[in-house]
This record gives structure tokens, sequence and C-alpha cells, in this order.
């Protein structure tokens, strides 16, 4: 039976900590009496039988008939499913994205469809490699659909391929992908790592235009969600209901295929990772002093290397498919059943290791715009009920924050960096002043349709994405970040964690109350 | 200064190390020489107050100075040809030292010409009538007129411009490089005019010492219409190029992609697919023009005013592009927005008023310190600096008579 999820309370014979750091990590020692560490539940029990499963869920889906009934000769069939931002890391082979698109071409198969296209919803993200869809959908699936034009990536910038089905009663504007939304089916499989994923984000993000993804990636719209991984509320969760209904209204049917996996993140011999410090055995210590030092000297290149070469044993814990809003509630319970951790109360000071990977750099850098985004936008959202720190607190992450940028996928953050950021940090000015400039830039529009490259305005989705927790704290802090950049994020560099304890003292105090999010794995505190 | 070739090649190697260094080894000299005789009718003796280091000074003391002036040129010569001075009466004046045709005792190429006006060169090197002026470009590259790093030269009454006695003379010694950023930046106009579209001409500027600086300066002044964009290797570069008026300002390294943000065009390997109207390459080195040639639009105009040497640069973009590449050594006479015309140091003299020139002057020397007064300007952007010149109104130095 796995361990729920732990609130360590700091005591003088607690070890030291571990911090994430980017490509590496460090040992912090927390002051005792006022600190407390988070741990992750360990990894839910996995489903022996995923095909059968994943079967039995086509077979039996909630609130909608079974799959083969919606099948038929002759009708037209789209499968979207989650790019490649999910999951974190990229999971072993098969791929449960492969393993549920074959499920669904074998029914389909069997009811004689013959129109049958894949779609990857990258929304705005980067058009994903060969190699990442082969990983995603298998070579099987791919040999047989990406010759033929079968295999297609969601293009957010084709007027031809995009339709315009109409507005909520708030004014958003939605437009998808034509080929999903005029098809007789649309069969949406996804992986909900997290509580914000799945449900209409699917279909009403992941497939969305820019013109609509503005309604609700905006400064208001995050800086109104409290937390995005808290639906009841998040305004983004809301504007992407909103959408649904629009989708269903105009006659779209969505059958929608929703996984989610355990927490079993790390392989050998990584795995000590995952493990609490106290509960560390001499081969996780060696394994870490291995690691850690080894890391160190190595060049940053191929210690990016060595990480996103790593492959994830996570199994999956449920499966469920049918009626896009009751398959996302039962899925939404297993998300949470695998990654709440009650915390009674708030903190002065929140600390988090940023660790090599984010979404929006899977085989990439995770460059300081990101580091922001993953500290600010998904850290510091992982709760329900109230913020892990209190408002007017200290977040202390630790990360190298290098200015370092991929130039294939991410050309608009560079010119971000060094145009916007110089400018403002103000998530509502840029948006103001800059945003139109860069999603509508031709170059960044170009890169993104034909290239490896995100969308022009993404860098600002990043940015918005950190917007509450940028209002909602007094300062923050990065350890073992080039000051340069960390200054341009308009946040204070620390050289290290007392340092920066110090710093936090201006706002909170001497003695405050600190708490370490101890992730990954992922989890989510439900703060009392 | 003399002709050494021996010297001249250590000056070189040792510029590596530093200016400090070459000038030490080189073929600069700071020894007391006879005043020079005056040339001619029309010429009048000067007694220098202010004489600016220029960056073709530093590379004909390091060394770096090309062959081709070996014709232009007369040696021994005093280097120094940014001076604000004392004529015998009193007046205070600024020198235009472009040693032109009435110096030189030729008729003017047309009424009013100005000493750089005119389009064929013999007179560089020759003169005529009772006038007897060896070759030499300016006053500070000519063995006959002498230079601005002394206490005495001798200038045709041409090239002399009164100013005002409320014009200190730490702004009047900006006047020279000023005007050679005025000529500069109208030379971009008509690159600029011939832009068509939503898009506002683009101007980039490569290089923010003190020809760069002007040449944003003159943009601002005389080229109407135009977003200048400016990369500036130091920040006190960046914070001044801001001053004056520039649109943009980014380190050196974001140039091409602050242009390209402007321009709204795409990069094709290393170059853009379009992008500036024009680009005033303001420092002169095969990586700047390089930087240029990748920055400027199809049929756009690279105006180089750093002076370059002997440099190897890939002319393949310039011919498939049909870039101009358009020279801008002085000034003269020039052609403003509104079709009238106007001397460029007159243009100079009131824009040198306008933006308080003297606050771009960081450090004098006396010229027994020239070797510290060198290195100064060598190192001008490391150390925080613009220009450096040397002050000559002392008594002391005027005893020194150098």
């Amino acid at each position: 039976m796995p361990r729920p999820g732990f609130v360590l309370e700091v005591d003088r014979s607690t070890p030291p900590t571990l911090f994430w750091r980017g490509e590496g990590f460090s040992l912090e020692q927390l002051p005792p009496e006022r600190s407390r560490v988070i741990y992750a539940p360990e990894p839910l029990p996995a489903i022996d039988d995923v095909d059968g499963a994943i079967r039995h869920a086509l077979l039996h889906p909630i609130d909608q008939d079974p799959l083969p009934s919606l099948l038929r000769p002759g009708m037209q069939l789209t499968i979207a499913f989650d790019d490649v931002s999910l999951p974190l890391p990229k999971m072993r082979r098969p791929d449960i994205r492969q393993r549920v698109i074959e499920a669904v071409l074998d029914l389909a198969a069997e009811a004689g469809v013959d129109d049958v296209a894949l779609i990857a919803a990258l929304a705005l993200h980067r058009r994903m490699t060969e190699a990442e869809l082969r990983h995603a959908v298998g070579d099987r699936v791919y040999d047989a659909f990406e010759p033929r034009g079968l295999l297609t990536q969601h293009d957010a910038e084709d007027p031809a391929n995009l339709v315009d089905l109409g507005t909520t009663p708030e004014g958003e504007e939605v437009e998808i992908n034509r080929r999903a939304a005029e098809s007789d089916l649309l069969v949406y499989v996804n992986i909900n790592l997290v509580a914000m994923d799945g449900g209409w984000k699917s279909t009403a993000t992941g497939l969305a235009s820019y013109r609509s993804l503005r309604h609700h990636h905006n400064p208001a719209t995050m800086e109104a969600s409290h937390s995005f991984m808290d639906q009841h509320r998040s305004e983004l969760h809301k504007s992407n209901w909103r959408m649904g209904k629009v989708l269903v209204d105009s006659g779209v049917k969505v059958f929608q295929v929703e996984t989610t996996l355990n927490t079993d993140t790390f392989p050998q011999p990584f795995d000590f990772l995952s493990r609490r410090e106290w509960e560390w055995s001499a081969r996780d210590r060696a394994a870490y002093l291995g690691t850690a030092k080894s890391l160190s000297l190595a060049p940053t290149r191929l210690a990016r290397k060595i990480f996103h070469s790593i492959e994830s044993p996570h199994q999956m814990t449920s499966v469920h498919a049918g009626e896009v809003g009751a398959v996302h509630a039962a899925t939404t319970e297993r998300v949470y059943a695998q990654q709440l951790v009650e915390v009674e109360g708030q903190t002065d000071v929140l600390t988090m290791g940023i660790p090599y990977i984010c979404p929006y750099n899977v085989h990439s850098i995770m460059n300081p715009i990101l580091v922001m985004c993953m500290g600010l936008g998904y850290y510091f959202n992982l709760y329900r009920g109230r913020p892990l720190v209190r408002e007017g607190g200290v977040v202390i992450m630790t990360h190298p924050t290098p200015p370092d940028f991929h130039p294939v996928h991410h050309p608009s953050y560079i010119d971000f960096y060094e145009q916007v950021l110089a400018d403002t940090t103000d998530p509502h000015e840029m948006s103001k002043k800059w945003e139109q400039q860069y999603a509508e830039d031709e170059w960044y529009r170009h890169l993104y349709r034909t290239g490896h490259a995100y969308h022009g305005v993404h860098p600002f989705y990043m940015w918005y994405w950190g917007a509450h927790a940028m209002r909602h704290c007094g300062r923050v802090i990065i350890v073992g970040g080039d000051p340069k950049a960390v200054r341009r994020l308009g946040f204070v560099p620390a050289s290290t964690m007392d340092d920066a304890f110090e710093m936090a003292s201006d706002v909170v105090g001497r003695t405050p109350t600190i708490t370490h999010l101890h992730c990954p794995p992922i989890m989510m505190a439900d703060v009392r | 200064m003399r002709r050494s070739v021996g010297r001249l090649g250590m000056a070189r190697v040792a510029s590596a190390i530093g200016a400090g260094t070459a000038v030490r080894v080189g073929p600069l000299e700071h020894v007391s020489i006879d005043p020079p005789d005056l040339p001619g009718p029309g010429w009048q003796r000067v007694h220098p107050r202010l004489a600016g280091i220029c960056g073709s000074d530093l590379a004909i003391i390091e060394g770096h100075a090309s062959p081709y002036f070996d014709d232009w040129v007369s040696f021994p010569f005093v280097p120094g040809h940014e001076v604000v001075g004392e004529l015998e009466d009193g007046t205070r004046v600024v020198i235009e030292p472009v040693l032109g045709h009435e110096a030189r005792g030729f008729a003017p190429p047309f009424p009013g010409a100005a000493p750089g006006d005119g389009d064929d060169h013999a007179h560089l090197v020759t003169s005529a009538g009772d006038t007897t002026v060896d070759a030499g470009i300016q006053i500070g590259f000519c063995c006959s007129t002498g230079g601005g790093w002394s206490h005495e030269l001798v200038a045709h009454a041409s090239q002399l411009h009164p100013i005002a006695a409320d014009v200190p003379d730490e702004r009047a010694v900006l006047v020279e490089p000023l005007a050679g950023g005025i000529h500069a930046a109208l030379l971009t106009a008509p690159a600029a005019a011939r832009a068509t579209g939503r898009i506002e001409p683009v101007v980039a500027v490569l290089g923010a010492g003190t020809m760069g600086l002007a040449a944003i300066a003159g943009l601002r002044q005389f080229v109407p219409g135009v977003r200048i964009v400016v990369g500036a290797r130091y920040p006190h570069q960046q914070r001044l190029a801001r001053a004056l008026g520039a649109d943009e300002v980014v380190p050196s390294g974001e140039l091409l992609r602050a242009v390209r943000r402007l321009a709204g065009c795409h990069v094709i390997g290393d170059h853009l697919s379009s992008g500036a109207h024009a680009t005033i390459d303001a420092v002169g080195s095969a990586t700047s023009i390089g930087d240029a040639l990748r920055i400027t639009r199809p049929r756009g105009r690279v105006v180089l005013m750093g002076m370059p040497g002997e440099v190897t640069v890939d002319l393949t973009g310039l011919w498939h592009r049909e870039t101009e590449l358009v020279g801008s050594y002085t000034y003269g006479t020039e052609t403003l927005a509104d079709g009238s015309n106007a001397r460029t140091f007159d243009l100079a003299r009131q824009l040198a008023d306008e933006i308080a020139a003297e606050q771009w002057l960081s450090a004098t020397y006396r010229l027994a310190d020239h070797v510290d007064a060198i290195a100064h300007a060598a190192e001008a952007g490391r150390r925080g600096a613009i220009k450096v010149a040397f002050d000559l109104r002392g008594r002391a130095d005027r005893r020194d008579q150098s």
C-alpha cells in the first residue's frame, strides 16, 4: 500500500533536504523548528492490464454511448492527442497515447471506418519531431498515417484549417481546428499529469487558434485563477468550459479519453530523487554523491542530454472515456488521489528546487522565462484552497538560470528576454504594449508553422502564467542564478540558501516559517 | 609622427598588448620642433586649446592604418585634427581640417564650396600659385601644417570657424566629429526616402563611440521620420544613445534581432531577409562591415563611417542583395530634407549647442601625458569614456612648445 503524502517538520536531526538546481541538485539544511518539507504521496498501484482497461473504458464510457456505436462506415473520424509537453519526463515506450490510439483504431477498423486522421494538439507549442511523434503514437501508427498526410500537427495559424464556431456569452471567440470540428466524431486522447490538464482544455486550448486562446491566456485570467489546479477557482478552467459548451452547441461531437499516471517519475540510477532523504540507503547516498559530482563537472550540454534522455517509469492508474465533463470529473479524482497532500496553514517562505524540465523545454533548454514559469506558474499553483505561501511572503527558487535559449525552439523568447523584459516585467503592461507585435510577427509565425518553434506569443503566456504569484508574493529570490538574468526577470539573486533567507528577512522578518515543496514527483498541496 | 616601417610594425605588434605600449614603441614621438611656416596667402597661425584623439589617429599610432594613405599624407606630421584653437588676435576658432582647394591655392569646385567638396582629389597632394603645401588630406596628416597635438599649427582662412564667446572649448572640440556624424547620417537619407509601406524607415547604427553617437545625433536632427536602432557595446554608450533620441538601443550582439523586430522580417541563415533601410557602421572592422551587410535590406545602403583598413569580408551578400556600400569620410556641403544646402560644419556647430556636446568630453591630458591619454582613448569604451582630448591651454604647456 503506497504511503500518502507527508509534511515533515524539520528538527535538528533532520538530514539536509534535496533541492533541484536545473541539471543538478544540492542538499540544503533548512532551519529547524520552523521549517517543513512536503513530500509527494508514493506512486499509486498501476493497472495491470492496461490494454484491457482501455478497451473497457471505450466500451463502457461515462455518460456517452460506447465507442463502437458511434463508429460507422463512411464517417469521418479524427483522433487528437496531447503533444510533447506531456508527460514529464517522457514515459517509457509504449506511450499511453499509443495504446489508446491503437485501441480506438482497432474499433474503427472493426466498424469499417476508413476516413481517419490524427492530429497532435499543439495549441501554440512547437511542432513535434518525427522521433517525438513516433514515441507518442508508436511506429505502427506513425508509419500508417504520417506518410499519407493523415497524421498532422495542429496549426493555430492556418486560416484554411480553422473554423469559427461562435462566441461564449462572455464574448470569447471559439476557433478550433477545422478537421477536428467538422469530423463526425473527435476522439481526444489525453494524459492527465496535473489537475489542470484535460477536460475542455484539451480541445478548447489544444486545438484552438491564437484568436481563441488569447481570451483565457491573458494576465487577467491568470491572475484570477486561484489556482489553475483547482477547477472551482480557476478562471482558466471556466473559460475553457464556456468554450466547450460552444463546441457542443455547434455540433462538435467529442469522445474524451483521459488517462492518469502514477508518480513513479525517475528510473535508476535517479530513483533516489523520489525518495525521502532520511530513508536514503547507502546506495542512494552514493548515487546522489556520484551524480551530483558528475553533473557539476559535466558540460551543461552533456548534462542536458543525460537528463532529457530519461524515460520515466510512469504507469497508468486510470483511464476514463466518454462525455468530456463527466470523464474529467472522474480523472480529476484520480489525480487528487495521487497528488494531494494535506498541509496545515500557509508559510512565510516557500522554497522550491526548479528541475531541468518543464512542459515547454522537452529536449530543449530551460531558459530564464521558463524558470519563472515553472516556479511561479506551476509550483506556486500546486495548491487547492490557499496558496502555500502567504500573501506578501517570499518564494525562493534554486536554479542556475543561465541566459541560454534554444534558438530553434524558443526564438521569440530571445527577443522577449532582450526587448520586453528590458522594458517591463508587468504582465498587464507587456500585454498591452508588446503582445500583439509578437503574436503577429511573420517570422515567428513562419518558424512556428514550418519549423519547431513555439509561437511568437508563447513567452508572454509563460510570463502571464506567473501573474498571480508575482502579485501575491512580496519577493522572489533565485539561489545560484545568473545575477544578470535573475535581475532581468525582476527577481533577486542569492549565492546561497542562507543568503536568500537573509534577504527574505527584509520582507518576512528574521524567523519566518519555511515550507519546501519537495517536487518532483508532482504533488498538490491541499492547504487548510 | 615619423614614417618608419619598423616602428609601425612594432606598434602593430605592441597594440595587441595595449595602446600605451604601442605609443612607446611606435612612430609617435613627443619632441620639440619649430612652428610650421605659413604656406601661402590666407594662412594663419592657430594655437590649439583643446585637441581630440580620434580613431583614425589611434589607427596610425597602433600601425593599423592602410598603406593607401602612404601617398596622401606627408611625414613627419603632427597629429590632431579635432581642434579648437585661438588665432594670433585671440579669436577662438574651430578648425575644419580638410585641406581643400582654396587652402592649396586652387579655385573651389563651385562658389561657396566647403574644403571637403569636389570629385577630384588631386589637390590633396599638390598646391598652386604662391601656396606650398605638401601632401595631406587634413591638418594633422600633413608635414606643412602641423597638427592639433601641439601648441601651434597653421590653417587656411577657409578652414576657420569662429565660435561665440559662450561656447566652451569643451563643446567646440566636438564640432569636428559631430560634422562627420552628421555627414554619415545625411548619407542614409536617400535610402530612407525609398521606404514604402507601413514600416517607417529604419536606420541602424553599429557602434556608439564618439562617431556613432554623432551619427545618432545627426540622424535625429537632420533625417526626419526614421526609426533609429543602435547596437552599443557599453552601458554608458547605450545611455547616451537613448538620450540622443535613438528609438531602440541594444547591446551590440542583439542588434540583428532588434533590427529584425523593427523590420518584421525573417532570418535566412545569418542574414535578415529584409532589414534596415540604411546602416551606419561606426566601427569599421571586418566584423562590423559583415554585420552591417547582414542587417541591411536588399537594395539598402551601408554607410561606412568607421575607418576600415584592410579587412576580409564576404561580399556575396552585398552582390546578391544589391547593397550600396558608401564611404563616409568627412563633410562638406550637405543637402537637407527640405532641399536646402548647408555646410556640415555649420550644422555641427548648431548641433553641438543643442546637445551640449561637452558632456561627451570625458578626460583631458597634457601633452606630456600623451601615453596615458592615448591609452585612455584606445580603451574609452571599456573605461566609460567617450572623447579624450589634449588640453593645451596651460601656461606651462605653452612654454613647453612641443
